[in-house]
């Protein structure tokens, strides 16, 4: 089952941090379960569509509430085992919020 | 903490981190047998702890330290491992903040400890050894690697708990008593015992690839865990180009997981499959792992050339675009490394596809006298298949159906005999 976890909501990083989270990466990667992860720029840019209209609009965004700032797309047995590498992540990266959401797959 | 949370809780820590714990542990004791026990009871304590403490914040450093604690205490309750304690001390003054002898154990460095890729890659060396059966390998490695329960292998191979269980405690007394050292081979043998782990992770793949008996095809939980296998096999083992081309293999291969089934369950042939359904993230995996094997600038094995292969196909936008004469090509060459008949039946196909047909049946005759194809239902789907685009659909049809009583999987026989059934009857007879 694939799972991709995002943090919406983190303290910033310090050299402390990078350097676990590097670890914890590397060993995520040699388990066989990390796929891809990566950090999102929180500017971006928000689309609409109604009604045949699509509006487009740069940010930043004043209500970044749901803005993702970085995700991880991990491959796992259950979603005990996603919880269980999101206390791991959550430990290193401290206070924040997040998500655990299952990809929908082939099984 | 409810009891069944941390039930739960601990299945998922277990199934994460046990090969770790148990390959430390096994360097520790020199027994996988009794580091997969010592391992067990750390678990019983933290189903009997955690409920009350709640789960520690590290979980497998946890278990770790546990299970370290009780294999130290046993080692120095029996004295026919006094020689073992020795070892031991000496080992613990060398890692001054071991989790057993500092006076604060630092638990990371247990787990994290430098030696921890050595020591998987140790296990997975004599999960795979050639003392025991194929079957017993392969229970062992889901075992012990995976972290899967015996009744959980037992369903992924249709035997029952006990007799999976039997297996493999088999195993672990063979290694035992024929005193299968825990290591990563020395050179000579290491070709050899690597091809073994190889052998054994492809294996789990394929049988969850293309399910060789029961009802259902595939079983992707099963292609999973093999993918996983040979993932961490190339983290731990980076400088062997067949363990990254046995990876991309599977990356590629899974990548098309989705697209190779109806919506009633039967199999579609890679040809006619959606693309647009494949996995891309797999395929680029599966490039990356390729192009890492290729860059290690040594002659390709069979699993290079395979996954090779497989990049053909995932290149290919649709069916049509396919570059069959290059999978001609390394066909060949796999069939000058792996001169076996399913290669030259495979070999025929891709000849079919680039040169027409006849040239493919051509290819195809000599194999029916095979004896080891004698019982293989490919053989006549295949058959089937360039006598259909032949026109000779009488023979055809026959070929089909032969297939299909040969066919040990549901799924595939309800395909082969849909195939017969949609041969023209009365058409194109060899003589017609």
């Amino acid at each position: 089952m694939r799972f991709l976890m995002t943090t919406t909501k983190a303290d910033p990083p310090d050299d402390k941090l990078v350097v676990e989270m590097d670890r914890l990466v590397e060993e995520m990667t040699r388990k066989g379960v990390l796929l891809a992860a990566g950090g999102l720029d929180p500017a971006g840019t928000h689309v609409t569509s109604s009604g045949g209209k699509i509006t487009v609009t740069d940010g930043p965004f004043t209500e970044s509430k749901e803005t993702i700032l970085s995700f991880a797309l991990v491959e796992v047995r259950s979603k005990e085992e996603a919880i269980e590498l999101a206390k791991r992540f959550w430990q290193i990266v401290g206070n924040g919020e997040g998500a655990i959401r299952q990809v929908y797959g082939p099984e | 903490m409810t009891v069944p949370e941390v039930h739960r809780a601990v299945d998922a820590v277990w199934r994460l981190e046990s090969a770790r714990i148990i390959a430390g542990l096994a360097r520790l004791v020199n027994d996988v047998g009794l580091a997969e026990e010592l391992a067990q009871d750390a678990v019983v304590a933290a189903l009997r702890q955690w409920p009350e403490s709640g789960v520690p914040p590290n979980p497998g450093a946890w278990l770790m330290a546990t299970a370290r604690h009780q294999a130290i205490d046993r080692i120095r309750r029996s004295e026919r491992l006094q020689r073992k304690l020795e070892l031991l001390g000496h080992e613990a003054r060398q890692q001054q903040q071991s989790a057993i002898f500092g006076g604060q154990p630092d638990l990371d460095a247990v787990v994290e400890g430098e030696g921890v890729a050595d020591d998987l890659l140790r296990l997975m060396f004599i999960s795979c050894h050639p003392v025991l059966s194929t079957e017993a390998r392969v229970a062992l490695t889901l075992k012990l690697l995976g972290g899967l329960p015996a009744g959980m292998i037992a369903r992924a191979f249709l035997s029952t708990e006990p007799a999976i269980a039997q297996r493999i405690v088999r195993a672990k007394r063979t290694l035992a008593s024929k005193q299968i050292p825990f290591e990563v081979p020395p050179e000579p043998e290491r070709a050899a015992r690597l091809a073994s782990v190889l052998e054994v992770i492809y294996l789990i793949f394929n049988e969850g690839y293309t399910a060789t008996a029961g009802d259902d095809w595939i079983r992707p939980e099963l292609c999973y865990e093999a993918l996983r296998l040979g993932r961490m096999l190339a983290e731990l083992s980076p400088a062997e180009p067949e363990v990254h081309g046995l990876a991309a293999l599977m990356e590629i291969q899974a990548s098309r997981m989705r697209a190779r089934l109806g919506p009633a369950g039967e199999p579609i042939p890679l040809l006619e499959q959606n693309r647009g359904a494949w996995d891309q993230l797999l395929i680029r995996r599966g490039f990356a792992a390729l192009l890492r094997a290729e860059r290690l600038g040594r002659p390709p094995g069979p699993y290079m050339v395979q996954a090779a292969i497989a990049a053909c196909h995932a290149r290919a936008q649709c069916a049509e675009e396919t570059d069959w004469e290059r999978i001609v090509a390394l066909y060949e060459l796999l069939s000058a490394l792996t001169p076996t008949p399913v290669v030259e039946l495979n070999r025929a196909v891709a000849v079919a596809m680039a040169f027409g047909p006849a040239r493919g049946l051509e290819l195809v005759e000599p194999l029916t006298a095979r004896p080891e194809l004698r019982d293989y239902h490919l053989l006549p789907s295949v058959r089937g298949d360039l006598l259909a685009r032949l026109g000779r659909h009488e023979e055809a049809r026959t070929e089909f159906a032969r297939a299909a009583s040969l066919a040990r999987n549901a799924r595939e026989r309800a395909a082969l005999l849909g195939r017969a059934a949609a041969c023209p009857p009365g058409a194109g007879t060899p003589d017609g």
